[in-house]
């Protein structure tokens, strides 16, 4: 019979496949051309932007206190995390020392959110092998820590959670009583989350092995956070550069040894443990005090005394006007994201608004290794991949 | 070993780098340089191999634009990381707007790529010797560099909007 296909040589016939921009396995809009040799990948390239929202332009034209709702956007998992980074990078530049109390609370809620970032990527880990269960049911308690936001803020997911100085409230008997809830009844979902993929044979057929990258090469990258964590060195900034007093808590820097995806599932597990450890620490020894530092000219006064009091009346006008007088400087602040090292490199020229801001993002920097870790690898093997990293588009593209 | 500081970070960088270093201050406790671009390269990879300060971890790189420093409107700012020792250290490298150019560092730091590229896309400082210098966030199509100062925000022709008083 004759050879319908000719000379075609299906060895060196490569095909090439989209994934993404919008493809439900990305979990985000970010796109992947990759070039296919039959299910291997051999090549691929990003491209990235699509929801690119301009938020260092916008930054140098607001007052600092209108750029907290722009980082909630960033890494929109973990919005809290973003916006006490962002205030402490204003306190670093105006030199704020806050209360102990402040520090106790802020920690509080970056470590639930850092538990709820987790919390989403270790349970969309087990939604791209197969396992859906777990996804829905550590949901509900995403649930009950945003409930826990609500409660302190008001708001969910983009939070604008607190004040530069400072938070906008006490925590209220009913915050406390919810954390409190939150400590003792967690552990034993998380267990059962554990249950479900941590010893899964299926599971750990499908993770060990997936997308591995060894620490030289994260390094190369700039990878930070549980991705470099997995790979075997402990960088942690919170441990290394101790910001909001995380030096009083006792925790254990969790590490990998492969750098693959199982190793970053058990990384960000285990973090979720020492997390809970640091609150239930935080929450007991909440130290009295008031919960905001005494800078009138940059913490925004309680509306009741705005309504009600000539000089917060006055500090409130001068905080939206921007008339406050601001050192001339520049300042770097990092604090540990739910994906690494966020910082904030801050030009100021003594205006209302920042000179400068640039937003160093995890996501955007350690990304550029994704293709290295899964040429070779198939399909399959990309998706977990990709979702192990947990690349955030709000925070890929800023 | 020896608590690594600023001062011995500078010293060694002044031994090695004498003309090039062009000034230093200490903001908020960051070592922080001024470096001539054209040592950026040999700077950064001296830093990496330096058998103490183990410079090794590119933390973050960025543009900024001055527009009223005539000569040096543009500058690279890079914030370098050594682990082993906990000690960061800021480089800012000047150029002229009308010629923006810098060596690459990519050949150093992986990180450096699409950072690099981020940087010409919103500032068009040309990276020289970057494997692949094109526009990363923004559409390819744009034809000026948005975060230079002199694009503004919004559309200056809009009237529906009065922002006299927010001093926008």
């Amino acid at each position: 019979m004759e050879n319908t296909l000719g000379n075609y040589d299906h060895k060196s016939e490569y095909t090439t496949l989209n994934l993404g921009p919008t493809h439900p396995a990305t979990h985000g809009i970010f796109q992947n051309i990759l070039t296919m040799d039959g299910e291997i990948i051999v090549d691929t390239e990003q491209t990235c932007g699509y929801i690119h929202r301009a938020f260092e332009k916008i930054a140098e034209h607001r007052p600092f206190y209108q750029v907290t709702p722009l980082t909630d956007r960033l890494n929109y998992c973990s919005s809290p995390i973003n916006n006490m980074g962002w205030h402490m990078t204003v306190e670093k530049l105006l030199g704020v020392e806050t209360p102990k109390r402040v520090d106790y609370m802020r920690v509080i809620i970056m470590e639930l959110a850092r538990i709820s970032d987790h919390l989403v990527c270790n349970s969309v880990i087990g939604v791209d092998v197969g396992a859906l269960t777990g996804f829905t049911y550590v949901f509900q308690w995403r649930e009950h820590i945003y409930d826990i936001f609500e409660e302190i803020c008001g708001a969910r997911l983009t939070t604008n959670i607190g004040r530069i100085g400072g938070l906008e409230r006490d925590f209220s008997p009913a915050c406390i009583q919810k954390i409190r809830a939150f400590i003792k009844d967690f552990p034993t979902a998380l267990r059962e989350f554990t249950n479900l993929l941590e010893r899964n044979r299926i599971f750990m057929d499908r993770t060990i092995g997936a997308g591995p990258i060894n620490t030289e090469r994260a390094l190369h990258y700039g990878f930070t956070g549980p991705n470099l964590r997995a790979t075997g060195l402990d960088y942690d900034v919170r441990v290394m550069n101790p910001y909001s007093s995380y030096q009083d808590f006792d925790f254990v820097i969790p590490v990998g040894i492969n750098g693959d995806t199982y190793d970053r599932f058990m990384v960000r597990q285990q973090e979720m443990w020492e997390s809970l450890k640091i609150i239930s620490a935080a929450l007991e020894n909440l130290p009295e005090g008031k919960f905001f530092a005494e800078v009138p000219e940059f913490y925004l006064p309680p509306k009741q005394e705005v309504y009600n009091n000539m000089e917060a009346l006055i500090w409130h006008f001068k905080i939206v006007m921007g008339e406050a007088d601001v050192p001339v400087g520049e300042v770097y602040h990092a604090v540990e994201g739910g994906n690494g090292e966020l910082g904030y490199y801050l030009v100021s020229d003594g205006g209302r608004a920042a000179y400068r801001l640039h937003f160093r993002r995890p996501c955007f920097i350690y990304y550029q290794g994704y293709p290295e870790m899964i040429k070779g690898s198939t399909l399959s093997d990309a998706i977990v991949t990709l979702s192990s990293l947990n690349v955030i588009a709000g925070e890929l593209d800023a | 070993m020896s608590e690594l500081n600023n001062a011995y970070l500078l010293k060694e960088l002044q031994e090695q780098f004498a003309d090039a270093i062009l000034s230093s201050e200490e903001p908020y406790g960051m070592l922080t340089i001024v470096l001539h671009k054209n040592q950026i390269l040999s700077c950064v990879q001296y830093l990496k191999d330096h058998p103490q300060l183990k410079m090794q971890f590119l933390t973050d790189l960025c543009g900024v634009h001055f527009p009223d420093q005539k000569g040096s409107e543009l500058c690279v700012v890079y914030h370098l990381h050594s682990f082993i020792n906990n000690i960061r250290l800021r480089i800012k490298c000047f150029m002229s707007a009308e010629n923006p150019q810098i060596d690459s560092i990519e050949s150093v730091f992986g990180a450096a790529n699409w950072q690099e590229r981020e940087t010409f896309d919103f500032y068009g400082i040309e990276f020289l010797g970057h494997p692949n210098l094109k526009r990363i966030l923004n559409v390819d199509e744009m034809d000026y560099f948005p975060m230079r100062k002199e694009y503004p925000l919004e559309d200056q022709t809009r009237t529906d909007k009065d922002d006299t008083y927010f001093g926008r």
